[in-house]
């Protein structure tokens, strides 16, 4: 059994409405290795929540708690703010799902990336700059010293996304929470961005989170996956074998979507059952 | 009879060193009632077509033509009955103070109908909405929910082609599966033209009749959904696209 270095106990989110609390995520246990852990569910089943629990980025009046967030022997849960703040971004790092709304509209790509990369590490400007160009171009960003100098809003959803990709790992963070990083990205771009990430992974014993709606993404890329359904695990399976998947919201999921190789007419829509999100959660514990 | 025609489209934003073209010489017809995709990498051109058939990227050249009557600079107020837009991502393409009911009251009468309240509740149950979300904002609504107001909206004028951009991208499986069924039956039920943007190879394979694949700016390869299927790609580009989404 590999090292774990990420290992949640109990973890609930909570916020608290006019119409009494809501729970987003309700109970989820597991622990991360050195390995590439998917979380898949639909928007709402509170993939995206955990990951921002861990990294306490969760802003009251919702309520992150947890028998234990513990990140190598230091229980994040316990961390001051201030501590909290040495962990983002050097520690355990967060692609966020939109690119949109996470960079910065009014800097240049350039700066932002300079800026990450001189943050966490002292380094001349020139020398960041060519840092920065290099992880550019390792997300194959073609024309990498154009964009250093263009906006946001200059650049595709794709391109943000793999801009928020370099920024994110130019640090070296010990762990990589990606909510969708590739929700955005086509196919072909999808493939190099994940070849990308999984050589992080490898070369430096990174552990991964790779939060995703996109479940031949997560069976294909990830060792192992979590599948939610209203804040609570339903299903943990390799992820090798997440196409004989028993829940039956797994099932309907991997169902309804189209398919070039099986064409039909009306594609197949998920009949919920009010069961699934009683059942208490399952332990993704290694 | 051929809906729409473009001709050697050329667009590109910016100047002299930030100059960029978008698309380059693209050439495609879409005939009447047919679903027409467009597939490419992000940044290939794809929504860029889009965007200059409806005026929303202004720097073109080449020739468009629409049901045989040429689009020019200046689109007037019938092309806008004829063409209509649904965006990619639902979350920012409606408003955020306006309901539902106003978002499509204004469409409607900014197009002169005078039976607004009728044709109101008429596009939510086309839609599959129902009369309880007239009133709604956009907050209280879902991603899936959301788009098919997006997709009302678009109804409204009574189009005969509607462009789609990327409709079910922004969504989850399940519900794309509601909004693909929804479209396929808006499409039979109407007689409606389809050009759909998407870079979902399966997406286009389940909605489209013919696709064109798009690099850098370029039509590389048009193709029916048949030899999509048997994987018959000549392009090498389309070869590798075909096996990146499998």
């Amino acid at each position: 059994m590999m090292s774990t270095l990420l290992d949640v106990q109990n973890l609930w989110v909570r916020f608290p409405t006019r119409n009494g609390v809501f729970d987003a995520v309700r109970g989820v246990s597991f622990t991360l290795g050195r390995e590439r852990l998917g979380i898949v569910g639909e928007s709402g089943s509170g993939k995206s929540m955990t990951g921002r629990a861990i990294l306490r980025l969760i802003r009251p009046p919702g309520i992150v708690e947890a028998d234990q967030v513990n990140l190598e022997g230091q229980d994040l849960m316990k961390l001051s703010e201030k501590d909290m703040r040495s962990v983002r971004g050097q520690r355990i790092s967060m692609v966020m799902q939109d690119p949109k709304f996470s960079l910065n509209p009014v800097m240049t790509i350039g700066d932002q990336i300079i800026e990450a990369y001189r943050l966490h590490n002292s380094a001349s400007k020139a020398d960041a700059y060519n840092k920065s160009l290099e992880m550019l171009e390792a997300v194959s960003i073609r024309d990498a010293e154009r964009v250093m100098r263009a906006y946001p809003h200059e650049m595709s959803g794709g391109m943000g996304q793999r801009i928020m990709i370099a920024m994110m790992l130019i640090p070296n963070p010990e762990i990589l929470i990606a909510d969708e990083p590739t929700s955005a990205l086509d196919v072909s771009v999808q493939r190099q961005v994940l070849d990308i990430m999984d050589k992080l992974v490898k070369e430096r014993g990174m552990g991964l989170i790779f939060i995703s709606h996109d479940l031949n993404l997560v069976a294909d890329f990830c060792d192992r996956v979590l599948i939610m359904y209203s804040g609570r695990i339903v299903e943990v399976c390799d992820a090798d074998k997440l196409h004989e998947a028993k829940h039956p919201y797994t099932r309907g999921l991997l169902n309804s979507l189209p398919r070039l190789d099986a064409p039909r007419d009306r594609l197949e829509v998920l009949e919920r059952d009010p069961q699934w999100s009683e059942a208490p959660s399952v332990s993704g514990s290694e | 009879m051929s809906m729409l025609d473009v001709n050697g489209l050329n667009v590109w934003f910016g100047k002299n060193r930030d100059r960029v073209d978008a698309v380059k010489g693209a050439t495609f017809d879409v005939g009447q009632g047919e679903s027409f995709g467009l597939v490419g990498e992000s940044g290939s051109g794809k929504s860029t077509i889009l965007r200059a058939i409806t005026g929303l990227a202004p720097n073109w050249s080449g020739a468009m033509t629409l049901d045989g009557k040429p689009i020019g600079k200046k689109r007037p107020k019938e092309f806008f009955k004829t063409v209509q837009m649904v965006f990619q991502d639902p979350y920012a393409s409606l408003h955020p103070r306006h309901s539902v009911d106003q978002v499509l009251g204004e469409t409607l009468h900014l197009h002169g109908f005078k039976d607004i309240d009728a044709r109101v509740v008429k596009l939510l149950d086309d839609v599959g909405l129902g009369q309880k979300f007239r009133f709604r904002y956009p907050h209280q609504l879902s991603g899936g929910q959301r788009q098919r107001v997006a997709i009302a909206r678009a109804l409204a004028p009574e189009p005969e082609l509607l462009l789609l951009d990327e409709p079910t991208s922004a969504l989850d499986v399940s519900v794309q599966a509601e909004i693909l069924n929804l479209l396929a039956d808006l499409r039979n039920d109407r007689g409606l033209t389809y050009l759909m943007v998407s870079h979902d190879l399966s997406v286009v394979g389940h909605m489209c009749d013919r696709l064109a694949v798009m690099k850098d700016g370029e039509i590389v390869e048009i193709l029916g959904v048949e030899a999509l299927r048997a994987m018959n790609a000549t392009h090498p580009y389309s070869k590798q696209l075909l096996q990146a989404s499998l």
